[in-house]
């Protein structure tokens, strides 16, 4: 079977100083995918690649069978690619149901949006309380889960989440992660960059280790946890 | 007494056309960042497209306002597919220089075409109306234009804080690739801002001609103080603009009339460096 979504060997940068060089990954139907590497590896910038932000300068990306390589942001998650960009990037002045009505911007049918709406109550409850705040008085780790409540509202098929443990307390990262592996348990595939890497690979199916813009080791999680380089290098171990 | 409720009316009336000129220019600025010197022109486009739609075709500024809302719009969207797309995100100073350039032309094309002549319809409905109002005489047509811009503002401030179009724009002002990722195609955003923010003012001008002449120069102090106004209020808030507006709008009519004529706008622009001094984002910015 064929991937839901495939990079061949995207080559990308800023003005002409190229971050990526030659990465080419696979994400299946289903499946947690991590993305782990230190500052600047380049993780990020694969992302903003894969969702439209930016497009490669050599190489293809595709999502399910059609190439979007050249597809801006706004589009890709009309193709149901939903990214949730590092430090959340919520509207600061607009309410938190603002927020998650935008995140359904693409959806014109009422009934739907209506459904999803309770659908991310039910993951995250307490936004239900906090619905006519601006989100810009919220705590980071609320913040945080109506970002991601925001990324469901497309009602996506990949749901893309960079950095996702950034600025949050231990015992949130662990909460935030739970909602990861519940939301997957639905049926959406999540590809997500993490520079916790033991957490990240705790819930993923499989990993991708980045290393100045490319790929040092590839593996199921199991393998990349089990090997002494993946410990020694990100684990401290 | 008399005096006093006579000059706070047209302190009021003034000051709400004033509004409407500033939320144009506001709302573009919030959302993009430019700050559109060719807004004044645009005032005085719209007030020549009611002109002669009234001149030529008999068509009352009561009815033509439509048409020069129009006709800016579709001018607004023009001058940022053609202008603005090409200097955003160069220097700051690009799109202030493009608009500036534009304001030149606008200006000159009508002082080529139809003279620096004062033109002022005659004949229209509401001409020479007045109503007195516990002894303040009001002009019906400055009434009418006025209480119109307070109708566009309600609407335009209900569609930006109560539908998702507006929750859209205002996310593209706050964070532009933000707002790419949930599916906005910001680009359509900034030519409809732009759009909104000309028919602002051709709706003001295609209703001031029923009691202000036309000329080619007319839109010059319309565009000063809008400047002031949207300084003074915050940029980008509509709310923000309605007070200062009416502010300006009762120190030009206080000070012409308790002071003298000739220093109402000293006054006007003291407040406003005043405001500066002390309060550099304005009286109700964020």
């Amino acid at each position: 079977m064929a991937a839901m979504l495939e990079a061949r060997d995207i080559h990308c940068g800023y003005d002409g100083v190229p971050v990526i060089h030659g990465l080419s990954l696979e994400v299946n139907e289903g499946e947690i995918v991590a993305i782990i590497g230190a500052n600047g590896a380049g993780k990020s910038t694969t992302m903003r690649t894969i969702c439209g932000l930016m497009h490669p300068d050599r190489g293809q990306i595709l999502f399910q069978g059609e190439d979007i390589s050249r597809l801006p942001a706004s589009e890709t998650i009309r193709k149901g690619i939903s990214y949730i960009p590092e430090a959340r990037r919520l509207f600061p002045r607009l309410t938190v149901l603002e927020n998650l009505e935008l995140g359904a911007f693409t959806e014109k049918d009422r009934s739907v949006v209506e459904e999803r709406l309770s659908e991310v109550f039910s993951l995250f409850p307490k936004l239900k309380d906090r619905l006519h705040q601006t989100a810009e008085t919220m705590s980071g780790g609320e913040q945080q889960m109506c970002a991601i409540a925001r990324g469901l509202m497309s009602g996506p098929k990949l749901l893309m989440l960079d950095e996702l443990s950034l600025g949050l307390m231990p015992s949130l990262v662990e909460k935030v992660f739970e909602a990861v592996t519940a939301i997957n348990e639905k049926g959406i595939t999540v590809l997500l960059v993490e520079q916790l890497v033991q957490e990240a690979l705790e819930i993923a199916d499989r990993g991708y280790v980045l290393q100045t813009g490319r790929l040092v080791h590839s593996g199921t999680a199991r393998e990349l946890l089990d090997s002494p380089e993946v410990r020694r290098a990100y684990m401290g171990m | 007494m008399d005096n006093f409720l006579q000059v706070l009316l047209d302190g009021v009336l003034n000051g709400l056309v004033y509004a409407l000129v500033a939320a144009g220019l506001s709302l573009i600025w919030g959302v993009m960042d430019v700050i559109n010197f060719a807004h004044g022109e645009f005032l005085m486009v719209g007030m020549y497209v009611s002109y002669w739609l009234g001149f030529i075709l008999k068509i009352d500024p009561l009815f033509s306002w439509v048409a020069a809302g129009l006709f800016l719009f579709i001018l607004g969207a023009v001058t940022y597919k053609i202008i603005i797309r090409n200097s955003l995100g160069k220097s700051g100073m690009a799109p202030l220089l493009a608009t500036f350039g534009l304001s030149m032309v606008l200006k000159n094309f009508c002082m080529n075409r139809f003279t620096p002549n004062f033109r002022l319809l005659s004949g229209t409905i509401l001409e020479g109306k007045t109503l007195s109002f516990g002894g303040a005489i009001i002009s019906v047509p400055q009434l009418v234009t006025a209480l119109f811009a307070l109708v566009v503002l309600s609407l335009l401030y209900w569609m930006l804080k109560k539908t998702r179009l507006g929750w859209a724009i205002q996310a593209t002002a706050m964070d532009k690739e933000a707002a790419e990722l949930m599916g906005i195609k910001t680009e359509n955003i900034f030519l409809l801002v732009f759009g909104i923010g000309g028919a602002c003012v051709g709706i003001t001008g295609g209703l001031m001609t029923s009691y202000l002449a036309v000329y080619p120069e007319v839109g010059g102090l319309f565009s000063l103080i809008a400047f002031v106004v949207v300084a003074l209020g915050g940029f980008g808030s509509i709310p923000g603009a309605l007070l200062a507006a009416l502010l300006i709008g009762l120190v030009e009519s206080f000070s012409g009339f308790y002071i003298a004529a000739v220093v109402k706008y000293v006054a006007v622009f003291a407040v406003y460096l005043a405001v500066i001094l002390l309060r550099p984002r304005g009286l109700f910015g964020w």
